[in-house]
């Protein structure tokens, strides 16, 4: 294993890399605003035809070829709709709620290294600084379900702050391993130091955080706080219009989010050969969604006591386990050949997960709420 | 270096105005009357399936995470401390490690603990 900064600092750009500091945060600021949205347009487009296909259905066909003007239909049908308010609401909590939930999610990305150096703000906290932010969004989940003085959405608030603060601990401790291996915790510099992929290095960090991020943006199976089938729609059932697209627009963007995020530190970032260094990042970041989507047509919902169970009975040791194994490796065997690291890591997360599982026992039970 | 904190705090105000600009377009568009508003005292009641609304949802009712809550916080420090020992571990070599274990070692005590009592679980 290797410190940061094997890549040469000199091949990355310079901090203010247009020329000054308000050309830079102009441009980087247009970039970010496009690439989240043109992102979860495709998205959006990208999970209706494919969890069409995975439910053999055609899946959106009709605007424009193969559906891809569907998008478009969508915003022109969502800007001439009824901006309702629900009278026995917060009225103003509820004009904040979306606010306040979008604008954490689009903060994020100000850290996300688009290719070398080529980010808004490269934080020397940077993972700090992304788990902060990405947190507040659940204020505005929680203000939605406040203020629509309905009872499906309070249910599906409380359950999504009950969510959020049972995942993100074995989010931070796997996040951690990740920053002991790299040495540093600028997502650019991690980028930098990663001459093999963290997802080999460390196959234990990558499952335990790409099961919390699920659980964290509310994708299937950890979509309790939206269940359809039992409080309807959960948090937004009261939201219509273009408050309501603003949601929507904030739910893709956390799973953008976490694609960017696990791209940087498990997957290499925008590191490959060929091909320029954005499109790499790219690629990988639609191999995430492939993954994320063909999780959603397959798995089914969780229960509630099941999902609490998961993250602190399960998750929570195998992140604690997993980060003193990784910090022993740093400190007595800072030398290891990739070789040899790789297999003995895999073979652990596979020993662990076997035992894990053989005593650990779901609940089987009826349970309310 | 500080100057990044600078653009972090002005993309703030940037994402802020974006969303702000989303939020009131419809507030616009009725004005040119793109979208209704046609507002009735059925359609301003709470949404329920098929039934009327029985009470105002604001009410007491037990949810059951305060333990989970409790050990959140514990638990959330403790993480937010080792984040400053695993960029500096190298350096900390075995001294930093085995400081380290005892401190989780001291946290992981509570957490069993609360695991024995049955804390965990979601009655």
């Amino acid at each position: 294993m290797t410190a940061a900064g094997t890549i040469s600092q000199a091949s990355a750009l310079a901090s203010d890399w247009p020329g000054n500091f308000w050309l830079h945060l102009l441009v980087f600021a247009l970039i970010i605003l496009a690439f989240v949205i043109l992102t979860v347009i495709i998205l959006i487009w990208l999970e209706r035809r494919l969890l069409g296909r995975i439910q053999v259905r055609p899946g959106p066909n009709r605007a424009g070829p193969f559906g891809l003007l569907q998008p478009i239909a969508d915003v022109v049908k969502i800007l001439t709709k009824e901006d309702t308010v629900p009278g026995w609401g917060d009225r103003l909590v509820f004009w904040l709620a979306p606010l306040v939930a979008f604008v954490p999610v689009l903060l994020v990305f100000a850290v996300v290294p688009f290719w070398n150096g080529a980010l808004l703000a490269d934080l020397n906290i940077g993972i700090l600084y992304v788990l902060a932010v990405s947190s507040v969004a659940s204020v505005g989940i929680f203000m939605t379900g406040w203020a629509s003085g309905n009872k499906y959405s309070l249910i599906g608030a409380m359950r999504d702050i009950a969510q959020l603060i049972s995942y993100e601990i074995p989010m931070m401790l796997s996040l951690a391993a990740v920053v002991l291996v790299a040495g540093s915790l600028s997502l650019n510099e991690i980028v930098a130091a990663q001459d093999v992929p963290y997802i080999l290095l460390q196959p234990m960090g990558f499952t335990i955080f790409f099961i919390a991020a699920l659980a964290e943006a509310n994708r299937t199976p950890f979509d309790l706080v939206e269940a359809d089938s039992e409080i309807v729609a959960g948090f937004n059932i009261e939201y219509s219009g273009m408050k309501f697209a603003i949601l929507y627009l904030m739910e893709y963007s956390e799973v953008v989010f976490i694609a960017a995020i696990a791209t940087s530190l498990f997957l290499g970032g925008w590191r490959g050969p060929f091909l320029p260094p954005f499109l790499w990042f790219v690629i990988k970041m639609f191999a995430v969604f492939f993954v994320l989507i063909w999780i959603r047509g397959t798995l089914p919902r969780l229960r509630i006591d099941q999902v609490m169970a998961f993250a602190w009975k399960f998750l929570l040791p195998l992140a604690l386990i997993n980060l003193v194994v990784t910090g022993a490796q740093v400190v007595f065997w800072p030398q290891a050949p990739y070789w040899s690291l790789v297999p003995i890591n895999v073979t652990l997360l596979a020993a662990l997960l076997l035992l894990w599982a053989r005593f650990f026992r779901l609940g089987g039970s009826r349970v309310g709420i | 270096m500080l100057e990044n904190y600078g653009y972090v705090a002005l993309f703030l105000l940037v994402a802020l105005l974006f969303a702000a600009f989303m939020l009131l377009l419809p507030v616009v568009l009725r004005l040119f009357k793109i979208v209704p508003r046609k507002p009735n005292p059925a359609k301003n009641t709470p949404f329920e399936c098929g039934m009327e609304t029985i009470g105002r949802s604001w009410v007491q009712f037990n949810f059951r995470y305060y333990f989970y809550a409790l050990l959140f916080i514990a638990l959330d420090v403790m993480a937010v401390f080792l984040f400053p020992w695993a960029v500096g571990l190298r350096q900390l070599g075995t001294f930093g490690f085995v400081a380290a274990l005892i401190f989780v070692g001291i946290i992981s005590i509570g957490y069993v603990y609360a695991w024995r009592k049955k804390a965990l679980e979601w009655k």
